[in-house]
C-alpha cells in the first residue's frame, strides 16, 4: 500500500516532465557581459519573430564549454545554437559538427567583418559561426598612478618598460600592485596570456616536427620574466587570478598595469562597474626583443551544429544578434560603449562610437596587428595566436598551465616548471600521433 | 516451514533494487571497460581502433597519477580527521545543557545544506580571497601578512572546506550516539570519582565507537569523489598539488575529451575505490557486526 | 552549591556554543548579507556588516536574467522524486535484508555501497550515449532515474540499519496472529519504521538537491535545476560577489529551511545503527 502511493506519487510527478514545441530555439551561451545583454535584449527579437520561442542556457565559460563539446560529439541534438570560440570553430567545421551560415539575413553584410576575425570562423572561404565579440590582448594602465610614480608607458612598451614602470607604481601599504597578469590554471587563463608573451619573447610552442620547445632560451627568458616581475609586483593570491579575478581588482583600483583582453576595456571604463572609470590609459601588448605583438586574437561566435531541425529559425536568431542593427539597438539602450567590440569594420569607422570609446582605436589595431597563421617569429607547423589550434591543446595547455601557475605560486621553480611542462607535452603528443 | 517462504519473499522484494543497481552497475562498466581499450578521441571521431592496454599504460605512468592518488588519500584522511575529532568536540558541547541549544544546533547543521560549488565559491572570493577577501582583513587587522591559501597551502584549504561541509553530518551522528549514553552509567562513573577526561576515554569514546565507524564509512564514499570543490578553487593546482584521482579522470574526459584514457582511469578508480572499501570494511567492519 | 556549578557552566557552555555555532554559520550569513549589498560594498574594506545601503537590486538581476521558479520546480520534482522511487525500491529490499538475513546479506549492502564510489567522470560519455538513444537528455525523467540509483545503496543501508533495530519478537508475535505478510508491513512494521523512513527521505532529498556533477551535465534548458542555475554565475565578469551571493542565497535557501524544519525528524533516523 504505502509502495503503491509513493509509485503514484513519484510517477505523477514524472508526468510533468515538459515537451519542446517546434520552434523553440535552445541556446548555449557563456556568462559574459556582453551575452547577457543580448540576453535581456531579446524582447526585440521575440517581437519580430513571434513564432520562435528562445530558451537560455547560460554557463560560465568551462562548464559551457565541456557541456557544448560532448552534446555535438555524441551528437545528443540539445542546443540549435552554440556558443563558442575561434579555437572551436575551426576544428568543428573539419569535422562537420557545424552547419555553413548560408542563410543569413540579406542586410548580415559579411564583407563588414574585420578580416582577421573573418578567416577565423571560416573554413574554404565559408562562414561556419558568426562572431558576437572579439577580442585582442593590450595594455591598461592607471594614468593617476602612472603619473604618481612619474613614468611613462608609450604607445608601443617593450616588457622591460612595462616592469619598471609596474615596480614603481607598487605600493604594497595601500594594497596598490604594480601588476596584474593571469596566473589561474587553464589553457584559456594563464596560458593565453603566457603563450602571447612568450609568442612576444620570440618562443614557440613546437618545432616543424610538433617537437616541444620548452627546454629552449626563449621559453625560460621568458616564464622567468613573468615570474619575477608578478613576485615583485604582482598582487597576492596571483596564482588563483583569471580575467574575471583581475577584472575586480582593477576596477576596485588595486593595480596599476593589467594587460588582458582588449574587450575589457568597456568594463574598465564603465562607471557604473569601475571606480577607476576615468583614469584609463591603454598601449600595445608589449614586445619583448622581436617584433610581435603576442598574436592573441579571440571571438565569441554563435554556430548552429549540424543536428539540429530548425537551422532555418536558428539562422533568423544568430543575424539578428550579429548584425550591424543589434550594435544600435545596444548603442539606443545601453550607450555605444557598451556594444559588442571587436567583429565590424563599420563600428570602428562610426563616429558616436570612437567618441564614446576611448579604446577603440587601439582596440582595432591591436586585432588587425594579430596574425594568426604566423603566430611567432620563428616558423610552426600550427596556426593560433594565445593558443594552438590542435584538438588535443585543450589538455595539454591546461597541464602546462598548471606548471606554470605552481611555478608563480612559488611551489615549483621556473626550471622545474619548463621540464614538467616539456615531459608532459612529449608524452601527450607522442600519444596523440604527432611525434613518430 | 514459514521460513523457506519467507526465504523466497525476501527475495523477491530485494530484487528490483539489487537488479536496478546491478545493472546500473555492469552496463556503464562494461562499456567504459570497452572503450578503455580503444583510441577514442571525442574530438576525433573516426579514428576509433583497438589500442590494447596503451590507455592504462598512459594513465598509470602518468607522472600525476602517484601524486594524485596520494592527495586523494590525504583530501579522505584529512577531512575525516578534522570532522571526527570536531564533531566530537562539537557533540560534547552541544551535550550540554545552555541556553538557546536548539538555535546553536540549526547554526551548526547549516553547512550540510549547502551545494558543494556554492560553498567553494563562497568561500574561495568571499573569505579566503587574499585581497577581498574577509580573513586577509582580519589578519591585516592584527597586523599580518594575509595568507594567500589556494597558493600556500592549496590542499589543506580544500580539506578545510569540504570538511565544514561534512562537519555538522558528523556531529549529528556522534551527538545522537552521546545521547543514547545511559545517564546512569555516567553517574556512576562520576560517584567513582573518575575525572572529566578518563570518564571521556573509557566510557564516552566506546560507546562512540561504533557512530564513529560510520561517520568514517559514509563520508569516505562521499569524499572519495570530492571534485566540485576542486574544480571551483584550484583546478587542481598550483601544479597537481591539489589534483586527485577523480579530478585527474576529468582533465582526460572533459579537458582532452579523451573517451579511451578517461575510461582506463575510471576502471583504475573503481579497482582503487574497492581496495580502500576493502581495507575499511577489515577495518571497521568489525565495529558494524553484531 | 551543586545549582550555582551547574548555572555557572550553563553560562560557560553557552558563550562556548554560541560562539562555535556562530563561526560555523558564519559563512553563510555572510553570503546572505553581502547579497544585500551593492557590487561596490561588497568589496569594501574595511568588511561592512550591517551598516549598509541595503538593497534588492542583485535578486532583481539575478530573476530578469534566469528563471529561478523554473529551476527551483525542476530541483523539487528531481530530488523529491527520486527519493521517493527510490525508498519504494529499498523499503521491500532492506526489510527483507533486515528480517531474513542470509550470509551474503552483508556481502550485498557492501557492495551495493561500492557501486558509489564509481568516480562519475568515467562513466560520462557511455551514459551520455544511453541517454541520448533513449531520449532522456535534458528530461526530469532521465535524472530522476540516475539520482535514484546514485542514492540507493545509502537508502537501502540507512533503511536496513533502522530496520534491524525493530525487535524480531513483536513480527513473530504478529505471524503468530496469522497476518499476511503485507498486513505485517502496513500495520507492524511501518509504524515502527516511520522515523526512519522520514529520516532517510529527508536526508535523500537534501543529497539529490546538491547533486552538481549529472544534474549539470545531462541538462540543458528543460529540465536544468538549481545547480544549473549556479553554474551560470559562478565567474561572470566583473564584480560579483553581490550577485553570486544572492544566486547562492536563492539556491540554497529551499533546502536549508526545509532542513531546519524537518531537523528533528532528520536526525532521529539519522543513526545508521550507530546507537545502541
Amino acid at each position: 500500500m504505502l509502495t503503491r502511493t509513493l509509485l503514484l506519487g513519484a510517477a505523477s510527478a514524472l508526468a510533468m516532465v515538459s515537451f519542446a514545441n517546434a520552434e523553440t530555439l535552445t541556446i548555449a551561451t557563456v556568462n559574459n557581459g556582453d551575452m547577457v545583454r543580448m540576453q535581456k535584449l531579446t524582447d526585440d527579437f521575440t517581437k519580430k519573430n513571434p513564432d520562435i520561442k528562445l530558451e537560455w542556457v547560460t554557463l560560465e565559460e568551462n562548464v559551457l564549454r565541456q557541456r557544448v563539446t560532448t552534446d555535438i560529439a555524441t551528437k545528443g541534438g540539445q542546443y540549435d545554437i552554440m556558443t563558442i570560440g575561434t579555437y572551436e570553430v575551426p576544428i568543428w567545421a573539419k569535422q562537420g559538427w557545424l552547419l555553413p551560415l548560408d542563410g543569413l539575413a540579406k542586410d548580415y553584410n559579411k564583407d563588414d567583418l574585420l578580416p582577421a576575425i573573418r578567416d577565423a570562423v571560416s573554413v574554404d572561404g565559408k562562414l561556419y559561426a558568426s562572431p558576437f565579440y572579439g577580442e585582442s590582448a593590450m595594455v591598461m594602465y592607471r594614468k593617476d598612478l602612472a603619473e604618481k610614480a612619474g613614468v611613462t608607458i608609450p604607445e608601443k612598451p617593450t616588457w622591460d618598460q612595462i616592469a619598471e614602470a609596474a615596480k614603481k607604481m607598487t605600493d604594497k601599504s595601500t594594497e596598490t600592485y604594480g601588476i596584474c597578469l593571469r596566473g589561474k590554471a587553464g589553457w584559456g587563463e594563464n596560458m593565453a596570456l603566457l603563450t602571447a608573451t612568450a609568442n612576444s619573447f620570440g618562443a614557440r610552442w613546437f618545432d616543424e616536427k610538433w617537437h616541444p620547445q620548452f627546454d629552449q632560451p626563449e621559453w625560460k627568458h621568458a616564464l622567468k620574466f613573468y615570474v619575477d616581475l608578478m613576485k615583485e609586483a604582482g598582487p597576492p593570491g596571483a596564482s588563483s587570478n583569471g580575467f574575471n579575478e583581475n577584472l575586480a581588482l582593477f576596477q576596485t583600483g588595486k593595480c596599476g598595469i593589467w594587460i588582458d583582453a582588449t574587450v575589457a576595456a568597456s568594463f574598465v571604463t564603465n562607471p557604473k562597474e569601475s571606480k577607476v572609470a576615468d583614469k584609463v590609459g591603454y598601449a600595445l601588448f608589449p614586445t619583448g626583443g622581436v617584433e610581435n605583438h603576442g598574436n592573441w586574437l579571440w571571438a565569441w561566435n554563435l554556430g548552429v551544429p549540424a543536428g539540429t531541425k530548425k537551422a532555418e529559425a536558428a539562422q533568423k536568431f544568430i543575424s539578428w544578434a550579429t548584425d550591424k542593427a543589434y550594435t544600435e539597438l545596444v548603442a539606443s539602450k545601453e550607450g555605444w560603449a557598451n556594444v559588442p567590440p571587436g567583429t565590424r569594420t563599420s563600428l570602428y569607422a562610426n563616429a558616436e562610437y570612437q567618441k564614446a570609446a576611448p579604446f577603440a582605436k587601439i582596440t582595432l589595431d591591436a586585432m588587425t596587428a594579430a596574425n594568426t597563421s604566423k603566430p611567432t617569429v620563428k616558423p610552426v607547423p600550427y596556426t593560433g595566436g594565445q593558443f594552438v589550434a590542435i584538438p588535443e591543446f585543450q589538455g595539454i595547455g591546461t597541464a602546462v598551465g598548471q606548471q606554470f601557475s605552481a611555478a608563480l605560486a612559488g611551489s615549483m621553480s621556473v626550471d622545474q616548471a619548463l621540464q614538467g611542462a616539456q615531459a608532459l607535452t612529449t608524452r601527450e603528443m607522442t600519444k596523440g600521433g604527432y611525434i613518430k | 516451514m514459514a521460513t523457506l517462504q519467507t526465504r523466497a519473499t525476501a527475495r523477491i522484494m530485494m530484487s528490483p533494487a539489487v537488479i536496478l543497481l546491478f545493472l546500473w552497475m555492469i552496463v556503464p562498466l562494461v562499456m567504459t571497460l570497452y572503450f578503455s581499450f580503444l583510441r577514442y578521441n571525442l574530438l576525433m571521431p573516426g579514428t576509433e581502433e583497438y589500442i590494447g592496454f596503451l590507455n592504462y599504460q598512459y594513465f598509470l605512468t602518468d607522472p600525476a597519477f602517484f601524486t594524485a592518488l596520494a592527495n586523494t588519500l590525504i583530501l579522505v584522511g584529512g577531512t575525516l580527521l578534522i570532522t571526527v575529532i570536531g564533531g566530537i568536540l562539537l557533540a560534547l558541547v552541544l551535550d550540554q545543557p545552555f541556553f538557546g541549544q536548539g538555535i546553536v544546533r540549526l547554526l551548526v547543521i547549516a553547512p550540510f545544506f549547502v551545494m558543494p560549488t556554492v560553498s567553494a565559491l563562497v568561500w574561495k572570493n568571499m573569505l579566503m580571497h587574499p585581497v577581498n577577501g574577509l580573513f586577509a582583513w582580519i589578519a591585516r587587522l592584527f597586523g599580518f601578512q594575509p595568507i594567500d591559501w589556494f597558493a600556500q597551502m592549496p590542499l589543506f584549504s580544500i580539506i578545510l572546506i569540504v570538511a565544514w561541509q561534512w562537519l555538522p553530518f558528523a556531529t549529528l551522528i556522534l551527538l545522537t550516539a552521546l545521547q543514547s549514553l545511559d545517564g546512569e552509567q555516567k553517574e556512576a562513573a562520576e560517584m567513582d570519582g573518575a575525572g572529566a577526561i578518563s570518564r571521556f576515554i573509557y566510557l564516552v569514546l566506546p560507546h562512540l565507537s561504533r557512530a564513529i565507524t560510520v561517520v568514517i564509512l559514509i563520508q569516505t564514499i562521499f569524499l572519495l569523489s570530492v571534485f566540485a570543490e576542486i574544480l571551483v578553487t584550484t583546478n587542481g593546482g598550483p601544479g597537481i598539488q591539489t589534483t586527485n584521482i577523480t579530478y585527474l579522470i576529468y582533465m582526460q574526459a572533459l579537458l582532452q575529451f579523451d573517451v579511451g584514457g578517461a575510461s582506463a582511469g575510471g576502471i583504475v578508480a573503481v579497482v582503487l575505490a574497492n581496495i580502500v572499501a576493502f581495507f575499511l570494511i577489515r577495518l571497521i567492519g568489525k565495529n558494524l557486526e553484531r | 552549591m551543586a545549582r550555582a556549578t551547574t548555572t555557572r557552566s550553563k553560562v560557560i557552555f553557552t558563550v562556548i556554543g554560541w560562539t562555535i555555532g556562530f563561526l560555523i554559520f558564519f559563512p553563510i550569513l555572510w553570503t546572505f548579507l553581502t547579497s544585500f549589498k551593492s557590487e561596490g560594498a561588497a568589496v569594501a574594506t574595511p568588511p561592512q556588516f550591517l551598516f549598509f545601503d541595503w538593497t534588492l537590486e542583485n535578486y532583481r538581476e539575478v530573476q530578469s536574467r534566469s528563471d529561478y521558479f523554473k529551476h527551483f520546480t525542476n530541483s523539487v520534482v528531481i530530488s523529491v522524486g527520486s527519493t521517493l522511487i527510490g525508498l519504494a525500491l529499498a523499503i521491500p529490499a532492506a526489510w527483507a535484508m533486515a528480517f531474513s538475513p542470509t550470509k551474503r546479506t552483508k556481502d550485498i549492502l557492501m557492495w551495493m555501497l561500492s557501486t558509489k564510489m564509481m568516480p562519475a567522470v568515467g562513466v560520462l560519455v557511455p551514459l551520455y550515449l544511453i541517454f541520448r538513444d533513449w531520449g532522456l537528455l535534458d528530461t526530469r525523467l532521465g535524472l530522476v532515474a540516475v539520482l535514484t540509483m546514485i542514492n540507493l545503496p545509502i537508502i537501502v543501508w540507512m533503511l536496513y540499519t533502522y530496520f534491524k533495530e525493530i525487535p524480531g519478537e513483536i513480527l513473530e508475535a504478529a505471524r503468530m496472529d496469522g497476518a499476511s505478510l503485507m498486513k505485517e508491513i502496513v500495520y507492524v512494521l511501518t509504524p515502527m519504521a516511520v522515523p526512519g523512513i522520514a529520516s532517510t527521505m529527508l536526508l535523500n532529498i537534501i543529497l539529490a538537491w546538491n547533486e552538481a556533477f549529472w544534474t549539470l551535465n545531462l541538462t540543458a534548458a528543460n529540465a536544468a535545476p538549481l545547480t544549473a542555475f549556479i553554474a551560470s554565475y559562478s565567474s561572470p565578469e566583473g564584480l560579483f560577489w553581490a550577485k553570486l551571493s544572492a544566486a547562492s542565497t536563492m539556491a540554497i535557501a529551499p533546502i536549508l529551511i526545509m532542513g531546519w524544519f524537518s531537523q528533528k525528524q532528520l536526525v532521529r533516523g539519522l543513526t545508521f545503527g550507530a546507537v545502541k
